[in-house]
């Protein structure tokens, strides 16, 4: 994306940001809360309007409604998972297909109930009844039953145990090994963050302050100190 | 026991009227998570409908079906123009409430302007005969608006839960935007359920007309026992607005006839079971009860 605008009514977040990630690439926009993460987020689904380049797969994406993003291959699990709580886990996923009109929506989810064992076996429950890491790895194989090229993952670690954090990022990396998506991370917890992600961007007050590869930001003063408390 | 059965009948015949209009509002409390104060204008609206087709010599089981597909027009109609655009009715409830008090007037004198003031006759859908068990008169009109509305709620439960539109109806109504995250048309699907409301509420006009004379306020009364039948069954419930409907339908047939002190007052009873509801039951029989996760 180049020079994306966004904002709430008049308020503006996002001053010109540019942004890239390659196929199949795992990046990751760090920033404290208010920084414009989420914004970024929802203006690239298109649950906000923006004025900027956005551009997937040679495509434009502006002006577009969030199914129809849906439909051109981007995927995105909002802050606090965004799980449908009255809605069974494999009604979730169900649900999750549906912008796909092949045959093969069955058996994707049996692949994801065996991805995360927990949610094979809770097939029936209603998701509003699950832990938030149940929830959490609910609402991120939700989004891979469209099939996406790009997933927009917010803020995942928000609320869960450590532990739990671990496991979901572990699962995740497990899966974009497999299918090659491109994951556009935002995260408040670096550490994690900077271990799966290939690529970073610190984000401070709707603007880029610094970019490059996430080794090399995990060693980055400045980064370290905002980010990592070291 | 003859003249109670009489009236027992009498009730069970109108509780079904009361739970179609229910089943009406229930779908629009699913997707506006709002009590629809229009749903019985759209009714009678369509009723006119009804009438004015077969007013032109069509057959009226074919005069209703073409009510319905009209009541589902004005229903998505009034979605598209009048309650899409005062915005997210979760986050403005009040003022997509007061749109649907503002529907309700605009319908009542759209259809006196259409169709005039004097009442209507429409004839009863399942002819003015009936049957006599055992010394009771059963009017084949309240047998077929059972059946109709088993159909109905049967139709309406097969969608919700059988079938992917039915799905992604839930979807949106336990989280809209999460729905629309993954795909799914959330405004189309919120107009389809009005549009559905209006169009059963349809049947709900058909079975009042005959009785009361089809006239632009007939539903009126209708619409507070319906509110009466969902607060008691649970706003979210189509099961909860069959049951409800009944239970109302003849407590208001039964307890005018045998309490001192209702003869004259029919209303009296679904309003002490909306106040006795609220009071005890706040989410009513087979509502879910609403639990916040802080």
């Amino acid at each position: 994306m180049r020079g994306l605008r966004a904002g709430y009514g008049i308020v503006e977040v996002l001053f010109g940001l540019d942004l890239d990630v390659d196929a199949g690439e795992l990046v990751v926009v760090l920033g404290a809360n208010g920084s414009g993460k989420t914004t970024t987020l929802r203006a690239v689904s298109g649950m906000l309007e923006s004025r900027g380049e956005i551009v997937f797969d040679g495509r434009s994406l502006r002006g577009l409604r969030p199914d129809q993003v849906v439909q051109a291959g981007i995927a995105h699990v909002p802050q606090g998972r965004g799980t449908i709580n009255d809605l069974t886990v494999v009604e979730n996923l169900r649900i999750g297909a549906w912008t796909r009109r092949d045959s093969e929506v069955a058996a994707d989810i049996d692949l994801w109930c065996d991805a995360f064992p927990r949610l094979g076996e809770r097939r029936d429950q209603l998701a509003g009844s699950m832990s938030g890491g149940e929830q959490q790895m609910l609402a991120i194989a939700r989004a891979f039953m469209s099939r996406p090229r790009l997933l927009l993952l917010d803020e995942p670690s928000l609320g869960l145990a450590p532990l739990v954090t671990a496991e979901v990022f572990d699962r995740l990396r497990d899966i974009t090994d497999r299918t090659g998506t491109a994951v556009l991370l935002v995260e408040q917890n670096a550490n994690l963050a900077l271990d799966f992600a290939g690529r970073a961007y610190v984000l401070e007050a709707g603007e880029i302050v610094a970019s490059g590869p996430a080794a090399q930001l995990q060693h980055d003063e400045t980064v370290q100190k905002a980010y990592l408390g070291i | 026991m003859t003249d109670f059965l009489q009236v027992l009948f009498v009730g069970i015949g109108d509780g079904a009227i009361y739970a179609m209009l229910g089943l009406g509002l229930v779908v629009i409390y699913r997707s506006t998570g709002l009590l629809n104060f229009a749903q019985g204008e759209m009714a009678m609206f369509s009723t006119f409908i009804v009438w004015t087709v077969w007013d032109l010599g069509v057959p009226l089981p074919l005069a209703v079906i073409a009510g319905m597909v009209g009541g589902f027009g004005v229903g998505a109609l009034a979605h598209q123009i009048a309650v899409r655009p005062v915005g997210d009715p979760h986050e403005k409830p009040l003022a997509v409430v007061m749109v649907t008090i503002g529907l309700f007037v605009g319908l009542n004198s759209a259809a006196q302007l259409v169709w005039g003031t004097l009442d209507r006759d429409l004839p009863p859908l399942f002819g003015s005969g009936g049957i006599e068990v055992a010394g009771v008169a059963i009017a084949w009109q309240k047998i077929g608006a059972v059946i109709v509305l088993a159909v109905l709620a049967l139709g309406f439960y097969l969608l919700f839960q059988r079938t992917g539109l039915g799905l992604a109806m839930r979807a949106v109504a336990s989280n809209s935007e999460s729905a629309s995250l993954v795909g799914v048309p959330v405004p189309k699907l919120l107009m389809l359920g009005w549009g559905l409301a209006a169009a059963v509420g349809t049947v709900a006009g058909v079975f009042t007309a005959p009785g009361r004379g089809l006239g632009s306020n007939m539903m009126q009364l209708t619409l507070i026992f319906g509110f009466a039948a969902i607060t008691l069954g649970g706003f979210d419930s189509l099961l909860g607005a069959v049951v409800g409907g009944f239970v109302v339908g003849i407590a208001s047939s039964v307890v005018p006839q045998y309490v001192p002190g209702f003869e004259k007052m029919p209303l009296a009873p679904a309003f002490i079971l909306i106040l006795a509801v609220l009071l005890f039951r706040p989410e009513g029989l087979f509502g879910r009860k609403q639990v916040q996760r802080v």
